[in-house]
């Protein structure tokens, strides 16, 4: 019910594929990569449109600067790297090239989180929403399943104004879509309807909420809402305040460090709307991240079904 | 230790880099086998470093720029005495400090790098402090050439210069490939010796997969006084392994069984014949 297609794709893939699609139609997008196009899975994009992709080696100061650039020109440009390099080294470009400046650049952070796990925390991007955050005029997006990445993909060509999409290699499966058909950027979106408490997830982690709320229901009676909140900012006020009001315990799930993502946004909002709901915001804590295959790692940290399930559980019969 | 000593080491080194490669399933296959050689020479026969006098402020630094060939380091350091080598059984594993790039975690290792383009100004840091105190420490860097489009390695090299830092000492695994392709394709790196030249360094190139011409190379250093010292190391990605040299996929390619086995059996031939070449006749 909750999983409505389990061909398990990963969401680079579906990437890979939409900009292809969109490219065959609109010379002006232009992909630029770093040394990155086989991490991106552009191979094919740069055989079928080679006038259409720009490579910087590895160099992605350069990237950015460069993709600004472009788009002032009027290109629709898609700057693709590892989210850990985009969004750090090449931060003062995103600030103020592509933020300050407005050029509508589309950053794409690729093997975003804790996906290139083992290869540890130089290759782990657990700052990307914070950093960003931070910046003035960067949406930020997490889409959660491969339905979310393509229509983030097709917004993003769309947009007017710079965006910052980032996702994970694994496959994933696509979630309901019965509440919630359509996707805008700064509207979450409800995958599960549920009054005893709500976990808000964004990215991959909104799979492990689904299944979480799964077993609440199974084996205790308590269900849960679930919400992919693809759009960290801007953040989906009105539907956090109205989840908020039944005075449910919420929990925030994320791939990213617990300090200044989605957990502490939706925190900031709700505390100043004087909501006093139980509140827990899960990522990854402030330490250095143990290294493991992505699932290994989430393991480790509590993101899974199980411990998700435990925690919600305990905050339930507290209520 | 004598060159014919280092081959044997560099042989060795290449089979434990696939075996542990192999078992992990992950890896910089490649890009570990074209920089062994150099690793090989700068532990066994330039720097004063080993476990001994690691915890020493003289020990010479080295700090692997291109940390995603860590495999190569792993195996010389254990080879070194830094560690058991049986604990890269762990590499890539949950929880293990053997992880795909380097870490402090790992005793020999002086710097976290893997985020290419951090290694030189680092390099340039301790080289000035090194310098302040008087101290006869020397630093060593290995860059990969698809790395040297990073601007920060730029940016530390004209620095280097300025401040005369004679005890540094970079070593660029120039195996003219990186992910995408042929450096050539990705981004021109060339020309490069004068490039570097202009940026006032003084420069040697060498076969970076011949112990004995990178021993000569690095034999006196600096190579000018008040100059910072460049080896432009011509090397072969995978080198080795006939079906990895210049071979694209294996820059982290994990070979199968089959190919695994063919691998090691080369390694053991050419570890062979150098054997029978040390028996005197
Ligand atoms: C800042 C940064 N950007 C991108 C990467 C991803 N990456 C790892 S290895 C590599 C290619 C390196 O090529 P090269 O420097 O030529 O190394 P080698 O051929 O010796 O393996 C890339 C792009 C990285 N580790 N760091
Ligand atoms: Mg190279």
């Amino acid at each position: 019910m909750e999983i409505v297609e389990t061909k398990n794709i990963p969401n680079l893939i579906v990437f890979s594929e939409t900009l292809q699609a969109l490219a065959e139609n609109d010379r002006d997008i232009i992909v630029v990569t770093s040394d990155s196009r086989g991490s991106g899975k552009l191979v094919p994009f740069g055989e079928k449109y080679p006038d259409q992709i720009v490579e910087v080696g590895i160099a992605e100061q350069n990237l950015v600067g460069l993709s600004a650039g472009m788009a002032s020109m009027g290109k629709k440009v898609f700057a693709v790297s590892p989210a850990c390099f985009l969004t750090a080294r090449s931060l003062e470009q995103i600030k103020n090239d592509v933020a300050y400046s407005d050029n509508p650049v589309k950053l794409i952070g690729i093997s975003a989180g804790v996906s290139y796990g083992a290869l540890g925390s130089t290759h782990h991007s657990l700052h990307d929403f914070a950093a960003l955050r931070a910046i003035h005029n960067v949406t930020v997006v997490a889409p959660c399943d491969n339905f979310e990445t393509t229509e983030a993909i097709k917004a993003a060509a769309k947009a007017d104004h710079p965006i910052y999409i980032r996702f994970g290699k694994k496959g994933l499966p696509t979630l309901n879509r019965s509440h919630d058909p359509v996707f805008n950027l700064g509207k979450g979106r409800v995958i599960r309807k549920g009054a005893d408490l709500t976990f808000v997830g964004t990215g991959e982690t909104v799979w492990p909420c689904v299944e979480a709320a799964k077993l609440l229901s199974e084996n205790h009676g308590i269900e849960a809402c679930v919400i992919s909140m693809h759009t960290v900012k801007p953040l989906d006020d009105k539907l956090m305040l109205g989840t908020a009001s039944n005075g449910a315990p919420i929990i925030t799930v994320e791939e990213h460090s617990v300090h200044g993502g989605l957990g502490e946004a939706i925190a900031s909002l709700l505390f100043q709307n004087s909501c006093r709901n139980k509140f827990k915001i899960i990522g990854l804590p402030d330490e250095y991240t143990i290294t493991g295959s992505q699932l290994e790692i989430f393991d480790h940290y509590g993101i899974t079904d199980k411990d998700l399930a435990d925690v919600a559980k305990e905050m339930v019969a507290d209520v | 230790m004598t060159i014919q000593e280092l081959k044997l080491k560099s042989v060795r080194y290449r089979k434990n880099i696939l075996k542990y490669i192999y078992h992990a399933k992950a890896g910089h296959t490649g890009g570990s086998l074209s920089c062994v050689d150099i690793l090989n020479v700068l532990y066994n026969k330039v720097m004063h470093v080993s476990p001994e006098n690691f915890s020493s402020q003289d020990r010479d630094r080295y700090i692997q720029s291109k940390g995603h060939s860590v495999e190569a380091l792993y195996v010389v350091l254990a080879d070194q005495g830094f560690f058991p080598e049986e604990d890269l059984l762990t590499l890539c594993r949950y929880d293990s400090h053997y992880i795909g790039h380097p870490t402090k975690k790992v005793h020999g290792i002086e710097q976290n790098t893997g985020g290419l383009g951090h290694g030189l100004a680092l390099c340039a840091g301790t080289a000035i402090a090194a310098k302040k105190d008087d101290l006869p420490v020397r630093v060593f860097t290995v860059l990969g050439d698809g790395e040297m489009a990073e601007g920060s390695n730029w940016e530390a090299m004209m620095l280097a210069s300025h401040y005369k830092l004679d005890n540094l000492c970079a070593i660029l695994d120039y195996n003219k490939q990186q992910i995408t392709g042929a450096n050539a394709d990705v981004i021109g790196l060339e020309p490069l010796r004068d490039k570097l030249e202009a940026f006032g360094w003084s420069v040697k190139e060498t076969d970076g997969n011949d112990v004995e011409s990178l021993a000569n190379t690095l034999e006196h250093l600096p190579f000018t006084a008040g100059k910072p010292s460049f080896v432009i190391a011509h090397t072969t990605k995978g080198k080795g392994i006939s079906f990895m040299e210049g071979v694209l996929k294996w820059h982290h390619g994990v070979p199968s069984p089959e190919l695994y086995e063919q691998a090691m059996s080369e390694l053991d031939q050419a570890e062979q014949s150098l054997l029978m070449e040390n028996i005197p006749a």
